[in-house]
């Protein structure tokens, strides 16, 4: 009992982190029909950032701001200088450009940090909470993991709902020429929207890194394990993706706890539920019904 | 957006072709060189005429590889693997339009059946077993493929991902069969004697087994190139081409999409599993290290700045995944850099030329090519019209 609850709480923390990844993805998705293959590498960029700080003396928090802060500009910037000119045009030309962003990017973090394998800090323990007698498995690093993801997605729902930005955000996503015509700065709202997106892939980066190591390919297991968990819950669904992200991070987690040798199968069996879910719907869980696509 | 896609454009001589180099895939498009060329010495029939081509290149094949160091057999031998798989994932995104990343995995399941194979205390021959490398392949591809028919774009993408990251993954649990993280060693199948005085008789160079192997793949490419451009000329890759351009008009026409996209996705794979079985034998190891998601990305590379849907852009792009790497190096280590540090910037200068390639010339090295010579075709063919009007008038 205790083993079944020990891995059904680290699959949840794990489909947590892939639930923030997947919504990264979805962001993008909604304002731009771009899938950004680039966002992992992008979040190692602003991880190893914020490595070089902490190794530089300064504490987890200040480096988790910064680095946060620089996947904001890295986001901003790659929609403004790289993005901009392929949106909009066949959906093959958007896919390539953000796998050479990818390449591009791993292959500059091996240069400036070096490819070598690097342990990452954690702020919090991860030995079990004792309450009275008992152990339960919770660690504080996991309740830290849980909690500031559930944090940014609160603050990403009250900008949506509650601010003037984010309405002229859903507005452009929503339809770019009437949003346009309505006075709302498309642009602007394209560049905001993969910036904030970089911000959330930057966040699940370090929350994977904590108490870890960190190379410069680190993130390539969660660029694939974040985009399963988006498309099984339909692109287009934010839901979906919290919903995609913990579904597959529970029965990853149960396949490798249960199955023998099951850490090899864990690959495979991600496979093996993107296709039974798309072969059942294949638009993902949560696609609304859509008109024929022309 | 379209705004920004304009200077792109170069042609102005009608309106099909103005936004014609925005499209990655118009590579492909263009008849073959020869096709509509009306004073052309080649015969009119395709098949005579890809013999023709072939017969050409296998010339051209044995002169290069005559005329080039033991080293550089051995570039041109990785070159043969890249090419094959190069090219059958040119038919599937160039004509059919299907994105693939997991072409990687597809090699992987050629590598290891050929590995397999020749672990054998009396291994069948070579080509059977390339053939049987084909087959496993092409199953794979069938069972993906059917999944893939139904998804598009992204969902696409994805779900191949998924396969490039999770069959090698299988390597690694049936370890007892497949070696594990290490993987398999694959002992190098021996030249026949025949092979020996061919090369003596024709350059009296020495029938080294580097050598045997370039030569194998050698004719592996020009097999699977032959194969691939007839049925790109054929009502096959034409139905291809319909079904990636207009889907409801192909659909109208008759054309049941789905079985056509199973169809390019198993003769893709088939390529792949041929390239993985030539892999094999060249790098004569089976791993699962070398089958990367960097593997299926590097296909991809090549096939986009080559000019997606070309098979001579497919070829192109495989020589400079091969070339540029020991190149890019070189040039690292000249201005500084570490070994590491200098082995890092091939992957860079990868990911800069696919972005750069596809903003400003999407069109790829092949495909811009053919459209600058059909646009100059097309303005001389409406000059000619319009001084034949003028003087008909006169």
């Amino acid at each position: 009992m205790d083993y079944f609850v020990n891995v059904t709480l680290t699959g949840l923390t794990q489909g947590m982190i892939y639930s923030a990844f997947a919504l990264a993805l979805v962001l993008i998705w909604r304002s731009t029909r771009i899938v950004n293959f680039a966002q992992g590498s992008m979040a190692a960029a602003t991880t190893f950032i914020a490595l070089a700080l902490i190794q530089a003396g300064q504490s987890y928090w200040v480096a988790l701001v910064v680095a946060l802060a620089s996947g904001f500009i890295l986001g901003a910037i790659v929609e403004r200088v790289i993005i901009r000119p392929v949106e909009g045009g066949p959906e093959l030309n958007a896919v390539i450009v953000t796998l050479g962003l990818f390449v591009a990017i791993q292959a500059s973090i091996a240069i400036i940090f070096g490819s070598s394998f690097q342990s990452f800090p954690t702020p919090f323990g991860v030995r079990g909470l004792e309450v009275g007698d008992t152990t339960i498995p919770l660690t504080p690093t996991s309740l830290y993991i849980i909690g500031s993801v559930l944090l940014v997605m609160g603050l990403l729902v009250a900008l949506f709902r509650f601010t003037r930005v984010g309405l002229a955000m859903r507005a452009s996503a929503f339809s770019q020429e009437v949003a346009r015509l309505l006075g709302v700065k498309v642009g602007g709202m394209l560049t905001l929207g993969w910036g904030l997106a970089a911000v959330v892939g930057s966040l699940s980066g370090l929350l994977i890194a904590g108490g870890s190591f960190v190379w410069p390919a680190y993130m390539d297991a969660l660029i694939v394990f974040g985009f399963v968990a988006a498309i099984i819950g339909g692109l287009d669904s934010p839901v979906g993706a919290i919903v995609g992200g913990l579904i597959l991070g529970l029965a990853l987690s149960y396949v490798s706890g249960y199955a023998p040798r099951g850490s090899a199968l864990v690959n495979i069996s991600a496979l093996v539920i993107l296709i039974v879910v798309l072969l059942v719907r294949p638009g993902g869980l949560f696609s609304s019904a859509t008109a024929r696509r022309a | 957006m379209s705004d920004l896609q304009s200077p792109a454009s170069t042609g102005t001589a009608g309106k099909a072709s103005s936004d014609a180099p925005v499209k990655a895939t118009a590579g492909g498009d263009a008849p073959s060189a020869q096709a509509k060329s009306g004073r052309s010495f080649l015969p009119r029939s395709t098949l005579l005429r890809h013999l023709l081509v072939l017969a050409a290149c296998a010339v051209l094949a044995v002169v290069v590889l005559e005329i080039t160091s033991p080293f550089q057999n051995s570039q041109l031998a990785t070159l043969t693997y890249y090419a094959i798989a190069a090219g059958g994932l040119t038919v599937l995104t160039g004509m059919n339009g299907q994105i693939s990343l997991g072409h990687g995995a597809l090699m992987a399941a050629g590598a290891y059946t050929t590995a397999l194979f020749l672990d054998a205390e009396e291994p069948l021959p070579l080509p059977v077993i390339l053939l049987a490398a084909i087959v496993v392949a092409t199953a794979i591809g069938a069972l993906v493929g059917v999944a893939a028919a139904r998804l598009h774009g992204p969902y696409l993408a994805g779900a191949t991902l998924a396969l490039a990251v999770g069959l090698p993954g299988l390597a690694i649990y049936f370890h007892d069969t497949f070696g594990g993280e290490q993987g398999m060693r694959v002992r190098a199948p021996q030249a026949p004697e025949w092979f020996g005085s061919f090369i003596d008789a024709v350059s009296g160079n020495s029938a080294s087994s580097t050598k045997w192997l370039a030569y194998v793949g050698a004719i592996c490419l020009l097999i699977t190139y032959f194969f691939l451009a007839n049925l790109v000329r054929s009502r096959i890759g034409r139905t291809w081409r319909a079904v990636r351009d207009q889907e409801v008009a192909a659909e109208l026409a008759g054309i049941n999409l789905g079985a056509w996209r199973v169809l390019a996705f198993v003769v893709s794979a088939a390529a792949a599993g041929l390239a993985g079985g030539v892999l094999a034998i060249v790098v004569r190891l089976a791993a699962p290290s070398g089958f990367t998601i960097v593997l299926s990305l590097s296909l991809l590379t090549a096939i986009v700045i080559g000019g997606l849907g070309s098979l001579l852009g497919a070829l192109l792009g495989s020589a400079l995944l091969v070339f540029l790497p020991p190149f890019v190096t070189n040039l690292g280590g000249d201005f500084g850099l570490s070994q590491t540090e200098a082995a890092q910037l091939a992957p860079f200068v990868y990911g800069v030329v696919l972005i750069v390639v596809m903003i400003f010339v999407p069109a790829g090295f092949v495909g811009t090519i053919r459209l600058r010579w059909m646009t100059r075709k097309a303005k001389r063919a409406m000059a000619q019209a319009g001084a034949d009007g003028a003087s008909s008038r006169g």
